[in-house]
Order: structure tokens, then C-alpha cells, then sequence
């Protein structure tokens, strides 16, 4: 009951604008292949708005986009130093964070997004992070919770990419997202929103698909679905490379 | 070129990886080691999740030591019986390695363990050899001749009961020491991605008392099993065996270790010797200073083991 009231006011809160508006979107490429040459890809994410009213002229039209990885829970642990060496001591339990986040943005973020529109969609960096279950024992969970950001941005897994969406004549926009190496397999979610002074007018969701393909895809499935077999095959290849090896070196020596 | 690893899941130039694991194959020609040791830090080094790191090292050294196995089967410098014994403990050692590695996994202490024994075994062993690589430099300026060979005593290893013959190192000894040593060696390779030929040929010598020109070749026979065992146990209980890394590292490594040999044969054994313990401490060094410096980020990530 307490929850249909509040998907009512949600609805009810929606501004009318966000019939009128309407994003009609293009990736250059919906999947991403890794390769076992995987280096990392672009995306460009563009689109345009299709609206049936002429442009409302009160504020700019902006773009905000989020292309976010399959989220796990992760363990963060802290280093204390005892007996002279820093070994963890405590841990939080985060329980979800995105193994990719980007945020891409046509302004500066505090200009295309509020704070209360930022919390309801849930588009920063640390929104997309969930951490409810934080232990008791910790008094500054917060504190880890920064740390996945901080560790992830350095990695190149979390990014803020501020005025990097081109937004032609309120009508036309498009960014390049970059994807590092260092991905792992899922679906990642793809949101685009439109904004005016600040709040949410339209919105789209969709999936970019990151899969293992071929040898990399073959050898990452039997080392999960048959992992005797993967082992097994592993041993093999080691016993014939270094019989090889041994081989082809005795035949050189002796010529 | 980039190469992306199926299991690791992350990137690395595969040029990076042939050149160290040919680099690593070179020391261990020169100084006949498995080179294990070396290659696992390196391997942290560069950014291989630890997990990944030993259990594929394993495999890469079933490679690299049956390389070298074959050559003591044609110079019948094996003891199988020998062998066999170390093989029964080191299997069980193993098997108890792989069960501590998961457990302190699943507590966030695996880094600190796998670190804190490269500290002490590296410390240790380089340590030892270094001291007894100077004295022997030293004896050999002095005496200008070789030094005598140390009687080998008959202490507490020759009391214990269930003694065994093993014909090919001329021994009559109890059973029960190199089953120890098995164990003990079988745990570190679990634990370290070590195949432990660097702390069972010390071992064997002065502990067993086995002859020398036998000691390498059994060595490479126990821990081929050993370490395929360890990789059998790591790719069913955590599937963090990568293939790919270990045959980029086992190519450069068989290539590597043909150039040692030869390098090996132009310098003298203690100058050797003293170069491997001089190489073993800056490893060494380098663990430790790690865990003693405050390192730059306290805070670390891992995933949820228990799923």
C-alpha cells in the first residue's frame, strides 16, 4: 500500500515536460568482445531528442550518461599497523558496487543535476554504491565506502567525465566512453537523461553487452564448468611445453 | 602487445610477461632453481591478483621442472624410492596448504601469509648462503684448493625407526624425516606458488644426508607431482589457474633457462652462489619493506569469497 502511494507521488512529480521530450538513442556498438587482445574500447554513445512542441526556451537542454558494470558485493579492508607490520585488521562488507561506473555530463555535474534529482535516479559515483549492511563494529564505514571510489578511479573503473557530452541545438548530443582493459564480463547498464535546471525531463535505459569471446570465452567457461578437465588440460600443456623444450634443445646441441 | 588473461581478467603486455618469465628462466639455469620463488613476487609486482599468481606459477613449474627432470632420468641421477617418500609427504602437505590458503583467503590475510613467508623462508635461505658462500670464497683464497668436503655425522635422523634403504643416494634412514621434509615442502608450495626447491636441496643435504649429484634430480621428480597436485587443487577449489599466463611465462622461461646454463658454466660455484643469495635477499628486502612502510592506500579490495 505504503509503496503504490509512493510510485503515485513519484509519477505525480514527474514534470509534464517529460512526455514532450523524447530520446531517440544510437551506440555505435551494443557489445563489447574481449578478445584475448583485449585492450580496452570506445563507445560513442549519441542520439538525439525528438520532441513534437517547439524547443521550450526557459532553461538549456543538458545530458547526463552513466554506463555502469554488473554490481558484486565487495569486501574493503583496512591495514593497521601490529607488531610493526601493516597487516587488515577490520573489514566492510559494501554491498554492491559496480565493477564500472562513468558518469558523462554536458556541464559541470552540479549544474545538469540536484541533489535531490542525483539521489532519486541515483547517477554519482557515490550513489551507485550501496553499502546498507555496514558492520557495527566500524564506526567510519563511510570511510570504506570512499575507499572502493578511490581505489576504482585510480584503476580507470570510476570515472567523472564532466563536459564531455556535445549537445548540438538542444536537439543532437553524443560522447565517447571509454572502457579500459581491465573489464569483466556482464551486461552494463546504460542510462541517458535529459535535463533542465537541474531535474530529470527524460530518460532511456539500455544494455551494452561485454562478453569473452572465443579462446578467452572457451577457456574461462571450462575453467569453471569443468575445472578438472581446465586443470588436467593445463598440467598437459606444461608437460609438453618443457618435454618440448627439453627436446628441441638436446636436438640443437647435438648438431 | 596487450594480452588479456581469462582467469586474472585483467590486461598485460605479453612481451612484459616472456621477458620475465625468460628472465627468471636465466637465473634459474645459472643457479638450477626453480625460480618460483622469484617469479610469484614479480608477478605481485605487476599487478596479477596474488591468488592467480601462485596457483598459476604452480602450473608453470610442472613445466620447467620436467624440462629439467628429463635431463637427470638419462644421467639416472633420480631416486625414485626417495622420490617417492618426499612425494607421499609433499601431496599431503600440499593438500593441508591449500586448505590454510582458503581459509585465511576467506579472512583477507592470504597477501600477509604468502608475503610473511617469502620474508622468512627468502630471509633465511639467502641469509644462510650468502654467509656460507663467503666463508667458502674465503677458505678457497686461503687454502688456494678446494675446501674438504664435510664429513656428513650420523645424528638424530639415523635413531628414528622404520628405516628404509634407498640404494640410488646410499642411504639406510628412518622413513619418517623425509616424509617431514615432503610435508613441509608439499605446504609451502600450496601456500608460496613455490615448487620448494630452494628450501628441500638444503634440506636434503644436510638434514638426510643425501649425496649431492642426486639431490637436484630428485627434487625436480617430487616436485613435478607436488606442484601439479597444488595446480589441480587451486583450479577445482578456486578456478584461478590461468593457462594463457603460464604458457607466456613457461615459453620465456624454457628459452631463458637454455641461456643461464650456458652462462652458468663460466662462473665459478661460489661466485654463483653468492650472486643467487645477493638476488634472494633484494627480493627479500623488498617484501619487507612493504609490510613495514606505511603503504600509500590502507585500504584494499577483495570480492566475496563465500558465494
Amino acid at each position: 500500500m505504503m509503496r503504490a502511494l509512493l510510485v503515485l507521488m513519484l509519477f505525480a512529480a514527474l514534470p509534464a515536460q517529460a512526455i514532450e521530450e523524447e530520446i531517440v538513442l544510437g551506440l555505435s556498438q551494443d557489445r563489447v568482445a574481449i578478445t584475448s587482445t583485449f585492450d580496452g574500447d570506445d563507445i560513442l554513445v549519441f542520439g538525439a531528442v525528438k520532441r513534437e512542441t517547439p524547443i521550450p526556451d526557459a532553461e538549456p537542454l543538458e545530458v547526463v550518461i552513466t554506463v555502469s558494470g554488473p554490481s558484486k558485493p565487495v569486501i574493503v579492508r583496512r591495514k593497521e599497523k601490529k607488531f610493526g607490520i601493516w597487516v587488515n585488521v577490520d573489514s566492510v562488507l559494501v554491498d554492491s558496487a559496480p565493477s564500472f561506473y562513468a558518469v558523462a555530463t554536458s556541464a559541470p555535474f552540479n549544474e545538469v543535476l540536484t541533489n535531490t534529482e542525483d539521489l532519486r535516479y541515483k547517477v554519482s559515483i557515490p550513489q551507485a554504491i550501496r553499502s546498507v549492511g555496514a558492520d557495527m563494529k566500524v564506526q567510519d564505514a563511510q570511510e570504506f565506502a570512499q575507499a572502493v571510489i578511490r581505489i576504482r578511479k585510480a584503476e580507470g573503473l570510476y570515472s567523472l567525465r564532466e563536459d564531455t557530452v556535445a549537445v548540438d541545438q538542444q536537439t543532437l548530443f553524443r560522447t565517447s566512453i571509454e572502457m579500459p582493459a581491465n573489464l569483466i564480463e556482464g551486461d552494463y547498464k546504460t542510462r541517458i537523461y535529459l535535463t533542465r535546471g537541474g531535474r530529470v525531463v527524460s530518460q532511456i535505459v539500455t544494455d551494452i553487452d561485454v562478453r569473452k569471446v572465443g579462446l578467452e570465452r572457451f577457456l574461462y567457461n571450462l575453467s569453471r564448468q569443468q575445472p578438472a578437465i581446465y586443470g588436467l588440460m593445463s598440467l598437459a600443456i606444461a608437460i609438453f611445453a618443457g618435454w618440448g623444450a627439453s627436446a628441441a634443445f638436446t636436438v640443437l646441441r647435438n648438431r | 602487445m596487450q594480452i588479456y588473461l581469462p582467469i586474472a581478467e585483467v590486461s598485460v603486455n605479453a612481451f612484459l610477461l616472456l621477458g620475465l618469465g625468460g628472465l627468471v628462466g636465466v637465473l634459474s639455469g645459472m643457479f638450477g632453481v626453480g625460480g618460483g620463488f622469484l617469479m610469484t613476487p614479480l608477478l605481485f609486482f605487476i599487478g596479477i591478483p596474488p591468488a592467480v599468481a601462485v596457483a598459476t606459477e604452480a602450473n608453470q613449474i610442472v613445466a620447467s621442472s620436467f624440462s629439467g627432470v628429463l635431463a637427470h632420468f638419462r644421467r639416472r641421477t633420480v631416486d625414485f624410492k626417495m622420490g617417492g617418500v618426499l612425494l607421499a609427504g609433499g601431496l599431503t602437505g600440499a593438500a593441508l596448504g591449500v586448505v590454510v590458503f582458503n581459509y585465511l583467503k576467506s579472512l583477507g590475510q592470504v597477501d600477509l601469509l604468502v608475503k610473511l613467508c617469502y620474508v622468512v623462508f627468502l630471509g633465511v635461505v639467502g641469509g644462510l648462503m650468502f654467509i656460507e658462500s663467503l666463508n667458502a670464497i674465503r677458505k678457497a683464497r686461503q687454502a688456494g684448493g678446494t675446501a674438504p668436503a664435510k664429513r656428513r655425522q650420523r645424528g638424530w635422523v639415523h635413531a628414528l625407526p622404520l628405516k628404509m634403504r634407498f640404494r640410488t643416494s646410499g642411504l639406510y634412514i628412518s622413513a619418517i624425516p623425509p616424509l617431514i621434509v615432503g610435508v613441509f615442502v608439499g605446504i609451502l608450495s600450496a601456500i608460496m606458488g613455490v615448487g620448494g626447491g630452494f628450501i628441500m636441496v638444503p634440506a636434503m643435504i644436510y638434514i638426510l644426508g643425501m649425496p649431492t649429484k642426486v639431490v637436484v634430480g630428485t627434487s625436480l621428480f617430487q616436485i613435478i607431482f607436488v606442484t601439479a597436485f597444488t595446480t589441480m587443487l587451486h583450479a577445482t577449489t578456486n578456478f584461478t589457474v590461468d593457462v594463457v599466463l603460464a604458457v607466456l611465462l613457461l615459453v620465456g622461461g624454457v628459452i631463458g633457462a637454455q641461456i643461464g646454463t650456458q652462462i652458468g658454466t663460466k662462473l665459478k660455484a661460489e661466485q654463483l652462489r653468492i650472486l643467487l643469495a645477493m638476488m634472494v635477499l633484494v627480493v627479500c628486502g623488498k617484501l619487507a619493506l612493504d609490510l613495514l612502510l606505511q603503504p600509500a592506500e590502507l585500504f584494499s579490495l577483495g570480492t566475496d569469497g563465500g558465494h
